[in-house]
This record gives structure tokens, C-alpha cells and sequence, in this order.
């Protein structure tokens, strides 16, 4: 289980640094759906299988799509591939890449101050849907007038 | 029993938010501007699963889910945004957008 978490966080690394190298926008978002199914292999690592079942079936599975058929309705066409190569120069990449790095080394400095590790607990189904019919049942009624407000703004918006 | 470090998991994912946000200041195609935010807010969705598997309770997971109900209306909205942007101007270049104004 232990070697499974470094495994798939090996993979989420490397798929999520190739979906920001890529020219091609469909290649960026399938590095992105290998990125987000290595992120549901974590969380089920982790005694989170909710979260796992989640992550894989309504970001990977539903929000990724969404954004694949938007492309494919944009229909862009071979002259963006050329314009996508020309604007990714290597200069570019300076200034944010020592800035996130600053950030990162900021972050795990913190972060190494922990001294816990994961508790094997597995939180399974039934803990997540009695908290969320119990104390955060509130949150799940704000979450559903979220995505209302989504729905009919984003209807709105992509209208002629 | 060894378990998975807890600091371990918390860098994780925050080198998945660094990359999330470089992505997000280098790339010029709006759709890849968006796809880094949605790396980022990934990653921030991993450091509370994390979080909650280390104490062993579920609030992290229902954080998540509102993590992830926020994405969904955060993508959807964006893309009207993005394909009213194509319409009107014809590219998806970010520089484009400079007036506040139509």
C-alpha cells in the first residue's frame, strides 16, 4: 500500500509537469485525466475510497470531458498548434519556475516540521454520509444552490 | 505498522500546486489557464484528504466534495466565458483580453 501511494505520486508528478509542456491541447488534457486518476489512487492509498471514487468519476470522468468537448467545439484547427509552439519559448519559463520554487521549498519546510503519519483508518462510505447528513448538511444544500447558480450563469453565458 | 508519512502527502501536494501555478503564469491559450487552475485546486483538494486521513475523520473528504462542487461550476462558468471569448475575437489568446469592456 505504502509502495502504491509513492507510485502513484510519482506518476501524478510526472503526468501533471507533461500537461504543462504540452503544445497540443488534448494531450495537455489527457496527461491531465492520467494526473487526476493517479491523484484517486492516492486517496484510496490513503483510506479515502470516497474520495477516490469521487475524484475518478466527477473530476476525471465529468469536468475533463466537459472541457474536451469545449475544444472540440472551439474546433481550433493545425494553425493553433504552430501558434501554441511559437508562444512557449524557453525565457519564459524563468521568472515563475524560481518563484514556485521559492514557494515550494517555503512549503515543505513547513511541512517537514509535522512528525505524524496517515493513520490506517480506512473513512469509508458510511462515515462520509453520516457527516454529511449530520453536521454538514448544510454545506450539501449551499454546494446544490452553487451549481444552480453554475447552470444558469453558464447557460447564459455560451448563448448567442 | 509503518504508515505513510503525513509530510509526505502534504508536499505532494504542494509541488502539484507549484506546477498548477506555473502552468498558470507561463501559458497564453486561455484553455490551458484554466486547466492549471484545475491542477491547483486539485492539489488543494489532495492536501485535505491528507489532512483528514491523518486524524482519521471524514471532514476532509466532505471538504473535498465541496472542493470539487466548486470546480464544476468554477469549469462550467469559465468555458461559457471562454467560448463567448472565441466568438467575439476569434483566438484564444490571453493577451486579447486587455479592455474591460466588451
Amino acid at each position: 500500500m505504502i509502495l502504491l501511494f509513492y507510485l502513484a505520486a510519482s506518476v501524478a508528478l510526472i503526468s501533471t509537469v507533461a500537461v504543462i509542456l504540452q503544445s497540443n491541447v488534448v494531450h495537455a488534457l489527457l496527461y491531465l485525466i492520467l494526473s487526476l486518476l493517479a491523484v484517486a489512487v492516492i486517496f484510496y492509498t490513503l483510506g479515502a475510497p470516497f474520495a477516490a471514487m469521487l475524484e475518478a468519476i466527477v473530476y476525471a470522468g465529468a469536468i475533463m470531458v466537459l472541457f474536451l468537448f469545449v475544444i472540440m467545439m472551439l474546433n481550433l484547427g493545425k494553425r493553433s498548434l504552430e501558434q501554441e509552439k511559437s508562444w512557449l519559448e524557453k525565457r519564459i519559463w524563468i521568472g515563475p519556475v524560481i518563484m514556485a520554487t521559492a514557494l515550494v521549498v517555503q512549503l515543505i519546510n513547513v511541512a517537514n516540521q509535522q512528525q505524524s503519519s496517515v493513520s490506517g483508518v480506512e473513512v469509508g462510505v458510511r462515515e462520509v454520509g453520516l457527516a454529511l447528513f449530520g453536521p454538514y448538511v448544510l454545506a450539501v444544500e449551499i454546494a446544490s444552490v452553487l451549481l444552480l447558480a453554475g447552470l444558469v450563469g453558464a447557460y447564459h453565458l455560451a448563448k448567442k | 505498522m509503518q504508515s505513510i508519512p503525513l509530510e509526505h502527502g502534504l508536499i505532494l501536494a504542494a509541488m502539484l500546486f507549484a506546477i498548477g501555478l506555473v502552468g498558470v503564469l507561463t501559458r497564453r491559450n486561455v484553455v490551458f489557464v484554466l486547466m492549471c487552475l484545475e491542477i491547483m485546486l486539485n492539489a488543494c483538494g489532495l492536501a485535505f484528504v491528507v489532512a483528514s486521513a491523518r486524524w482519521g475523520h471524514a471532514d476532509g473528504q466532505i471538504m473535498f466534495l465541496m472542493i470539487l462542487t466548486l470546480a464544476a461550476a468554477e469549469v462550467a462558468v469559465g468555458l461559457g466565458l471562454i467560448i463567448q471569448m472565441y466568438r467575439k475575437f476569434h483566438t484564444v489568446d490571453l493577451n486579447v483580453l486587455t479592455q474591460m469592456k466588451g
